[in-house]
């Protein structure tokens, strides 16, 4: 090695330190560190592994379920004449209505709901696999995203590794009594090894696609990571 | 004589500048729900002020802290590979025989003691406190990675006492960080520019410190 570039790699540290010093270097090295850790939680993110369920004795008690609305706690869903659109990749294209996903097989359980702030809590959920939503309407296998849009002009795009997972649900049932209105009725996500920004509530349409959408997700916009898995 | 090798150069800088911006950042991430406690009620244990933390809202510190952590990992494997085949982590890996060492260092430099006599390149006191400080990152590292992914490392999160007791272990590792930041500076102050040039550099120290 010779002297220059013995010199050179010795300012390497100070000359990372001073690339941080821009605006346009901060923001395109953190896009790329932000990109890796979505990479990595892709990697990691497993199928067959289970979040942790929990037993009665330690769900968190429906009043102390905190609420995180965007914008409302009720966007006034008129929940008569409700409809799940879903489009896309999928043979059986349509409005579903809430009996009609209720008649799949009802899955209840006791799982932690984790927010991006850092705190958890434990909630008791009902609903249906969103697997078993995703063969109802025939959707393609190999699809490799699925778009949720909501009442409330929510949005957000999913991998489906995660909404086929075991513990993805799509939930109309918390505590044993119909969704709240403040928690999502008719129908929210709940997905356990994801973080709380990415189970929308008020969900009015599913679309399954390969290309991810222009418009990531409503937190996502404002800068936080699209994986969002745990 | 001694000097630092390029990789432990490298390794150190490279953890020192994301060290202060994982614990600004990580102060940023904190603020969004500053307590250990439940959500509700919510009891916060302390606001950091804006001008410690890094990132603006809790967004932009967590795309600074997923950013600097992938860079605080590398640093830290390469360090101890690199020790562990070169040999040199003898020098600096606190070991049993260097537990009768610390207590008249800490008299010499607290106490006014006499300087015990040194034959080593490296003190007691010192290679403790490199030894807790490598073993605090260790700790950030594991706790950190707990908590991105407590549902892929669910075992680790419960070893370790649930997703609320991961969030304290990795306060705490960042605090045992923190500590040992100011005597590191006020050491390499006092025992002279030479070391402190020789982190950078490369170059020899013909002082033994």
């Amino acid at each position: 090695m010779n002297r220059t570039r013995r010199e050179l790699l010795k300012m390497t540290p100070l000359a990372a330190a001073g690339l941080l010093l821009s605006e346009g270097a901060r923001t395109w090295i953190t896009g790329k560190g932000v990109a890796l850790s979505d990479a990595a939680s892709g990697l990691l993110f497993r199928t067959g592994h289970l979040a942790p369920t929990f037993g009665d004795h330690q769900v968190t008690p429906l009043e102390r379920f905190p609420l995180n609305s965007y914008l409302v706690d009720d966007p006034e869903v008129d929940l008569a004449t409700w409809r799940l659109e879903v489009s896309g990749l999928v043979s059986k294209a349509g409005a579903y209505t809430l009996d009609a996903i209720r008649a799949l097989p009802k899955v209840m359980q006791n799982t932690q709901h984790v927010c991006v702030e850092g705190w958890k809590v434990i909630g008791n959920f009902g609903g249906v696999r969103a697997s078993d939503f995703l063969t109802l309407v025939g959707a393609d296998p190999t699809a490799r995203f699925l778009e949720v849009k909501c009442a409330d002009d929510y949005y957000e795009s999913l991998d489906m590794d995660s909404i086929r997972h075991p513990q993805s649900l799509l939930c109309y049932e918390m505590y044993g009594q119909p969704l709240a209105r403040e928690h999502g009725a008719p129908l929210r996500l709940i997905m356990p090894t994801k973080l709380g920004y990415k189970q929308a509530k008020y969900i009015v349409s599913l679309r399954v696609s390969n290309v991810l959408p222009a418009r990531l997700g409503f937190w996502e916009e404002q800068g936080y990571p699209w994986h969002g898995g745990l | 004589m001694m000097e630092h090798p390029t990789v432990v150069r490298l390794c150190h800088w490279a953890s020192a500048l994301a060290i202060v911006i994982l614990i600004m950042s990580g102060l940023q991430i904190f603020a969004a729900f500053p307590s250990f406690g439940e959500k509700i009620p919510q009891r916060d244990l302390f606001i950091p002020p804006a001008s410690i933390t890094l990132g603006g809202f809790l967004a932009g510190g967590l795309q600074w802290h997923l950013t600097f952590a992938w860079l605080f990992v590398a640093a830290g494997v390469a360090y101890v590979v690199y020790q562990a085949i070169s040999g040199n982590y003898t020098q600096v890996l606190f070991a049993r025989r260097d537990i009768p060492g610390v207590w008249p260092m800490v008299r010499h430099y607290f106490l006014f003691g006499p300087k015990p006599p040194q034959h080593t390149t490296y003190n007691s006191l010192q290679k403790l406190a490199y030894t807790s400080a490598l073993a605090f990152g260790a700790m950030l590292m594991v706790t950190g990675f707990a908590l991105y992914k407590p549902v892929q490392l669910s075992p680790l999160v419960t070893v370790l006492g649930g997703f609320r007791f991961v969030r304290i272990w990795h306060f705490a590792a960042m605090c045992g960080l923190l500590a040992f930041i100011p005597g590191h500076i006020v050491m390499v102050a006092i025992h002279g520019w030479k070391n402190f040039a020789s982190m950078w550099t490369g170059g020899a120290v013909t002082e033994k410190l």
